[in-house]
């Protein structure tokens, strides 16, 4: 059986709420179940991905480092909105290095993170079997 | 529930995970073991520390396949099986060796 293609929508900055938190978790579990699994960050979602994060001002576990370890869960499709990044004047620099090792090229290592128009990502919300929504 | 060891406490959840993950010392992990009937060796501490060393980076205790996956690349192949490491923590590696390395229960783990 094929297995269904799962897409998780970020939309939310990475404080303030338990959504982009919980949202990597559940992903986690999903690859941890060898779900076929897309990662989508846009509006203030893309803050999620920013490098350097500290939250010892407000006393929350920092979360971002968990990120680095998708690459080991299989979790390679990483699409970050073009749109929203330049609104909020940011770019893939800005973003922490994802990186996974791909086993079909004898392991040499690949960028997770796309940076695409709303456009593409649309047709990549188009080919999912379930979207999530955090 | 709390390990008492030395004439301190140190505060688990119901499954006997610790809950500080500051209190964690290699005392604490043979004290662990001990409950669960097991003698830590080095190869037990080989995977113990590479949890360790895991967590500090990612700030999670790996799955039980990506821990197998990420073994067989820092400790050689032949210990990146399911086999050695179910060998080495009957109960199940990722659960077993996280509760003596004094991290939480993997995510993924129900």
């Amino acid at each position: 059986m094929a297995s269904k293609k799962f897409l998780y929508i970020n939309r939310r900055p990475p404080h303030g709420s338990i959504y982009a938190h919980e949202s990597l978790e559940v992903v986690l579990i999903g690859a941890a179940f060898e779900q076929d699994v897309t990662l989508a960050f846009i509006d203030d979602g893309v803050y999620q991905l920013m490098q350097n994060q500290d939250t010892g001002g407000v006393g929350l576990k920092n979360f971002a480092p968990t990120f680095r370890a998708l690459g080991d869960y299989d979790v390679n499709q990483i699409y970050v909105e073009q749109e929203s990044l330049e609104l909020r004047g940011l770019s893939k620099d800005d973003l922490i290095p994802l990186t996974y090792e791909d086993e079909d090229d004898d392991w040499a290592e690949k960028d997770s993170i796309h940076v695409v128009s709303s456009a593409e990502l649309a047709d990549i919300i188009e080919q999912q079997d379930v979207i999530l929504n955090f | 529930m709390a390990i008492e060891l030395e004439g301190k406490s140190y505060e688990t959840d119901e499954e006997g995970y610790l809950v500080n993950l500051s209190d964690w010392n290699d005392q604490l992990a043979n004290e662990m073991a001990k409950a669960d009937g097991a003698v830590l060796d080095e190869n037990h501490w080989e995977v113990i520390n590479f949890l360790r060393d895991y967590y500090e980076e990612y700030q999670i205790a790996p799955a039980v396949r990506v821990l197998t996956k990420a073994v067989g690349k820092k400790l050689g192949k032949d210990k990146g099986t399911s086999k050695y490491l179910y060998e080495l923590f009957p109960y199940g590696p990722a659960k077993q060796a996280c509760k003596y390395a004094g991290l939480p229960k993997p995510t993924g783990c129900v």
